[in-house]
């Protein structure tokens, strides 16, 4: 099966030009270089070895799975070096790198390669490691580190912890909530990938020029987010900048394979996805539930598919 | 038919063909909620072997006697009597194991391992076999069991049947414990990667012809059974 037919499913509005999948993982890896080079800046080295590390692993477990498989070797498609790109953006700076490696195993062995390989994967295999992760190491997985920290020298690292801003909200720290500016520019706690707004708009903006994605899910996603938080009297503007939302709305949520192919199933996917995460945020114990929304969403993808075409398959059971 | 099967065969058939767990898919709850210790998996897989082997004994020995319409509530009612004899006995021996399990002891009765051993097997077949059908799917159970809380605890918790401590997922050692395998997730994760390995292993296909689903006591709401049926009509 060549990767024309994995894509050419039904006749999406997002890929018509005949691209081929390294071609569109080409391009989102590139829509996903700024946030990465903010998150370079911001978090520092340690930010940079978490990406390698995760992207190389992600890289070699798709290799070897495929191998041990006896399936054709894709590591050429690039898919694993998005998927390694975007779990590093869902982790904490100074993440232990074994953490990253189980992660990177979670996402690519059994996520993707246990379900057949890309197209196949029956959750977004990058949200799917964060949440094993959150659930397995919580504490490591909730240590956030100052911006800059690692320009400050000579205080150890547990001096420079903080929270994110939800977290901040959430346990009533009393820290300071950062501006909004901060929050746009992203200098404030938070997975690294996912703190600087300006840089994910930016990728968004390019996947959506070079048609790579609809802006259907983004946008109705962080719709939803704003209204209902200002419904549930919070600040519409500062809920879709913190957490998790626009890398969520932009890169994960927009995953071919796990988001609906009808335009109105993208709107259902998109509005819940929105709206579980406002839920989780405000009445749930957790500061954050981008990935817990996107990842019960994806599971509900098959069903949201009958919605869209009705028609066709009517007759189709009529005759059965 | 079945009785002319060779006795050994029913025997490992239990445990490795037809294994209750892996490859039957019965008993999921007990497995999920039991298998996140090895300690907890041995006393349930024990405790419902036994009562297997007894209830199965005794369901072939009266099989002639049960009026077919009434067969579910006497089956149930055997099964029960004998998990009642087992939880007493735990509860006087065994305090610590029984409260270990919990609910999950007395919910033996409605385990579908068993009541689905007394309705395929048990029912049709004679004592002896159904005795050794009886120990043979026990065993199963009981395996299926140690190899999925052995993954869970050593993973979930960093130790080994309770006592021994792994040094890598010890606090401070060189990862933490990961909590998602004693939780329902991580639990359903290795669970499904053991199904995978059995029908990996598992040279024959499960045998889902139209006389297999018959046998089947899941063929009325199967699927794959209904294919069956709405292909022969």
């Amino acid at each position: 099966m060549n990767n024309k037919e994995l894509l050419l499913v039904s006749p999406s509005p997002h890929i018509s030009s005949g691209a081929a999948t390294s071609g569109i993982m080409l391009d989102v890896i590139i829509a996903l270089l700024p946030a990465a080079a903010a998150a370079g800046l911001i978090f520092g080295y340690q930010a940079l070895i978490l990406m390698l590390v995760c992207v190389g692993s992600c890289v070699v477990f798709e290799f070897i799975s495929r191998i041990v498989m006896k399936r054709k070797q894709t590591i050429g498609d690039l898919s694993a070096v998005v998927t390694g790109l975007l779990l590093a953006f869902n982790l904490p700076a100074t993440l232990n790198p074994v953490y990253a490696v189980i992660g990177s195993a979670v996402a690519i062995i059994v996520v993707k390669q246990m379900f057949g390989g890309i197209g196949h994967n029956f959750a977004n295999p990058a949200i799917t490691a964060r949440v094993v992760l959150m659930l397995s190491f919580p504490v490591a997985m909730t240590t956030w580190v100052k911006p800059f920290f690692y320009q400050v020298s000579g205080s150890s690292i547990d001096a420079q912890t903080t929270a994110t801003p939800l977290g901040i909200i959430k346990e009533g720290t009393g820290e300071a909530l950062p501006s909004l500016w901060d929050m746009f520019i992203g200098t404030r706690g938070g997975s690294l990938g996912e703190t600087c707004a300006a840089a994910l708009l930016l990728g968004g903006l390019y996947l959506v020029i070079r048609r790579v994605i609809s802006p259907i899910i983004p946008l109705c996603f962080i719709g939803t987010v704003a209204l209902f938080s200002w419904i549930f009297g919070q600040e519409p503007i500062f809920s879709v900048l913190s957490g998790g939302v626009l890398l969520g709305a932009i890169f994960m949520a927009t995953d071919y394979t796990t988001s609906p192919i009808t335009r109105q199933g993208k709107v259902i996917f998109a509005i819940l996805c929105g709206l579980i995460t406002v839920l989780i945020r405000t009445f749930a114990a957790l500061p954050e539930g981008v990935s817990f929304s996107i990842l019960f969403m994806n599971i509900l993808v098959p069903l949201i598919e009958r919605i869209g075409r009705g028609k066709k398959q009517k007759k189709g059971e009529k005759k059965a | 038919m079945a009785e002319k099967k060779k006795l050994s065969s029913v025997l490992i058939n239990g445990v490795l063909k037809e294994n209750p767990v892996l490859v039957l898919i019965l008993g999921t709850c007990p497995t999920l909620a039991i298998s996140t210790s090895v300690v907890n998996a041995l006393g349930m897989g024990v405790a419902a072997t036994v009562v297997l082997a007894c209830s199965n004994t005794v369901i072939s020995a009266l099989r002639k006697l049960i009026p077919d319409k009434v067969r579910i509530p006497a089956f149930i009612t055997i099964i029960a009597g004998f998990v009642t004899m087992v939880q007493m006995l735990l509860k006087a021996f065994l305090p610590a194991i029984d409260e270990a399990l919990g609910i999950y002891l007395p919910l033996i009765v409605v385990n579908c391992i068993i009541l689905g051993r007394a309705e395929m097997f048990a029912s049709k077949n004679r004592v002896l076999a159904s005795a050794l059908d009886g120990i043979g799917m026990g065993a199963g159970f009981t395996v299926a069991l140690l190899l999925i809380a052995l993954v869970r605890e050593s993973l979930g918790t960093g130790t080994l049947m309770g006592a021994v401590n792994i040094p890598v997922l010890q606090e401070g050692g060189s990862i933490d414990p990961m909590i998602i395998f004693v939780l329902a997730p991580g639990g359903f994760f290795v669970y499904g990667l053991f199904i995978a390995l059995a029908q990996k292993l598992g040279k024959e296909k499960v045998d889902t012809s139209a006389g297999a689903c018959g046998a089947c006591p899941a063929a009325a709401v199967c699927s794959k059974a209904s294919e069956k049926e709405g292909k022969k009509a």
